[in-house]
């Protein structure tokens, strides 16, 4: 074991530092959590204490060390219906307010990113079909796009742990899944309903063709980028959306830390951040 | 208990003024900028916002611009500035702010301003 | 159901733009009445290795944020000293917005602002001194804690020093102990500095 400790005054300091960053305040209450994961990295990144630590992340020229940090501060599991308030604000706040305003029939776009192994992108499918009564009304389309062509195959096969699953209510799974060996394995419908792609986020010629999208999901991704390609990420998803879409962000995320374009808009069930509709 | 929103990128200013502010006995959130002060305000509505005038992303300005727009209980606003010209305080005035401080601030100033703002007897 | 699925060719919108994308072009569609374009034109100029001058320019006159964001973007990756040069100019613009979106800008360029960071921090101007202090808050530089001593030691502005102090809690070291203390003796009348230098000193010798 090691005798690295984190003094209150360390601990202050890196609490302010990590909530300038990234948003995320920690409370008292998670002192254990904060200090041991600080202890390790303080330990895997050759440091004696935490003053040398802090300095690597605070000057560290690529900012490498504060990604990684991040990565284990913050706990990204994908499963289904994770964060469901989203998809709640979606079928009833968000489409409700698309629809609305719609001149056209033209169909409604949603590009979920990263897709990962497509849990996100065929909740939202199930979402739809069960909790939005527009779906009889409008066409739709779901495009998912991840960097990793591996996990797109994955999330085009569609296959399951119990895990993963275990959020949903059992006649979902009875509806949309089919008991395999290996696991639980989305219906070809629901599959048919989601298009893959492989795209890098922050490069400019992969992006430069999504346009005109509705909704954009992007949840859990840009907190583990550095603050310039998360401005850039933002900009890609400003000119990706029609004038008034809308982007859903993670849960301990917040556009606060990334970008001043979007407006903030306060629905019952999320905060989600909006295109304007008009140039300014 | 009457609820107050600082907003500030400094990280010390925002101690400094937490610190009065809970010892006379009001409740104290913080934000770094306007749009995480708009977040904030979203969610549950303050009773008095301390507003900071040069923020990242957006400024005290384009934050109480924002914020006398939304369809939420309004309120007082104080705006804290380093500039001392009548015409930095038009402009603060202008975007909706209720008072104007200097900075940097003073506690007795601070807190007269404050209660001022709240309604509440200055005794 | 009403999910639909079109070919990926053509579910992702072919490429709108029409314009050929050589760089004098792009420099003539930064000037485009059409806000989406210049962003588009905005964008591309970052490949353009001499584009800083023509995007610092159409900043200054830009009024769609869309657009300045974009630009801002292009200059920190063209990050050369046009691009910086430019963006020092901005410091003193009575913009709020374009001020704050330089100073972001510059935080992310610390080789090519730590040259010019010392004449910075010692410009007539009090508000540029306030700027520089506050790219310093991100600045991924070795320099950053001997250039706020500097100010905390010199700057007779009670406002430069707040600010430099603000920082000084952060990224304070044994070094600051006595520059501190002997603020906290030039500013005796000023509870924030008293305040703020009796956290940095806690924060330097608890730690």
């Amino acid at each position: 074991m090691t005798d690295i400790t984190i003094s209150d005054e360390d601990f202050q300091k890196f609490r302010e530092f990590f909530y300038r960053k990234t948003g995320i305040q920690f409370e008292s209450t998670k002192r254990y959590f904060v200090d041991k994961r600080l202890v390790e990295r303080i330990v895997e990144t050759g440091n004696e204490n935490f003053r040398g630590y802090f300095t690597l992340l605070r000057f560290q020229a690529s900012g490498e060390e504060l990604q990684q940090l991040t990565n284990l501060m913050t706990v990204n599991e994908t499963y289904f219906f994770r964060e469901e308030y989203q998809f709640k604000c979606l079928v009833e706040s968000i489409l409700p307010e698309i629809t609305t305003r719609k001149t056209d029939h033209s169909p409604l776009r949603v590009w979920i990113m990263p897709s990962s192994s497509g849990e996100e992108a065929y909740s939202v499918a199930i979402y739809l079909l069960e909790y939005w009564a527009g779906i009889n009304d409008w066409d739709i389309e779901i495009i998912s796009s991840d960097i990793d062509t591996r996990i797109l195959t994955h999330a085009r096969k569609g296959l399951y742990s119990a895990r993963s699953v275990q959020e949903l209510p059992a006649k979902f799974l009875l509806r949309y899944f089919k008991r395999t060996e290996e696991g639980y394995q989305i219906n070809e419908d629901l599959r048919q309903s989601v298009e893959f792609t492989r795209v890098n986020l922050v490069e400019r010629a992969d992006t430069r063709a999504y346009r005109n999208f509705d909704v954009i999901f992007c949840r859990n991704l840009l907190i583990y980028f550095d603050d310039i390609s998360r401005k850039a990420a933002a900009e890609t998803f400003y000119d990706a959306l029609k004038p008034g879409g809308y982007i859903c962000l993670g849960h301990s995320e917040s556009m606060s830390r990334i970008s001043s374009l979007y407006k903030v808009r306060k629905f019952p069930e999320a905060i989600v951040y909006q295109k304007p509709m008009e140039n300014r | 208990m009457k609820r107050i929103l600082i907003v500030d990128d400094a990280a010390t200013v925002r101690m400094f003024h937490r610190t009065i502010l809970e010892k006379a006995g009001y409740a104290v959130e913080e934000a770094v900028n306007g749009i995480e002060a708009l977040e904030k305000c979203l969610q549950t509505p303050f009773d008095l916002y301390l507003v900071d005038v040069n923020m990242p992303k957006l400024d005290g300005y384009g934050f109480l611009q924002e914020l006398r727009g939304l369809d939420i209980p309004q309120a007082p606003a104080v705006m804290i500035s380093t500039e001392a010209e009548d015409s930095d305080r038009n402009r603060a005035y202008a975007a909706g702010a209720n008072a104007y401080l200097i900075k940097p601030s003073k506690p007795d100033q601070l807190l007269l301003q404050v209660r001022l703002m709240l309604g509440e007897s200055l005794s | 159901m009403a999910f639909i699925k079109k070919q990926t060719s053509e579910s992702i919108n072919e490429d709108e733009r029409t314009q050929p994308r050589d760089c004098e072009n792009l420099v003539i569609q930064l000037d485009s009445p059409d806000p989406v374009a210049r962003r588009w034109a905005a964008r591309d100029l970052a490949d353009c290795p001499e584009a800083s001058s023509a995007l610092v320019s159409r900043l200054n006159r830009e009024s769609d944020i869309s657009v300045r964001e974009l630009i801002l973007s292009s200059l920190t990756s063209l990050g050369d000293e046009v691009a910086v040069a430019g963006l020092i100019e901005c410091l003193r613009s009575e913009d709020v917005g374009l001020r704050n979106e330089s100073i972001e800008v510059m935080k992310h360029l610390p080789d090519e602002v730590s040259p010019i960071m010392q004449n910075l921090l010692v410009d007539d101007n009090v508000d540029v001194r306030i700027f520089a202090v506050n790219i310093l808050e991100s600045l991924r530089h070795p320099d950053v804690e001997s250039w706020l001593i500097e100010v905390i030691e010199h700057d007779q502005n009670v406002n430069v020093c707040a600010t430099a102090l603000d920082l000084l809690v952060e990224v304070g070291s044994k070094d600051a102990e006595q520059p501190i203390t002997r603020l906290k003796a030039r500013f005796t009348e000023e509870p924030f500095i008293q305040f703020a230098a009796d956290l940095a000193l806690k924060r330097i010798t608890e730690a």
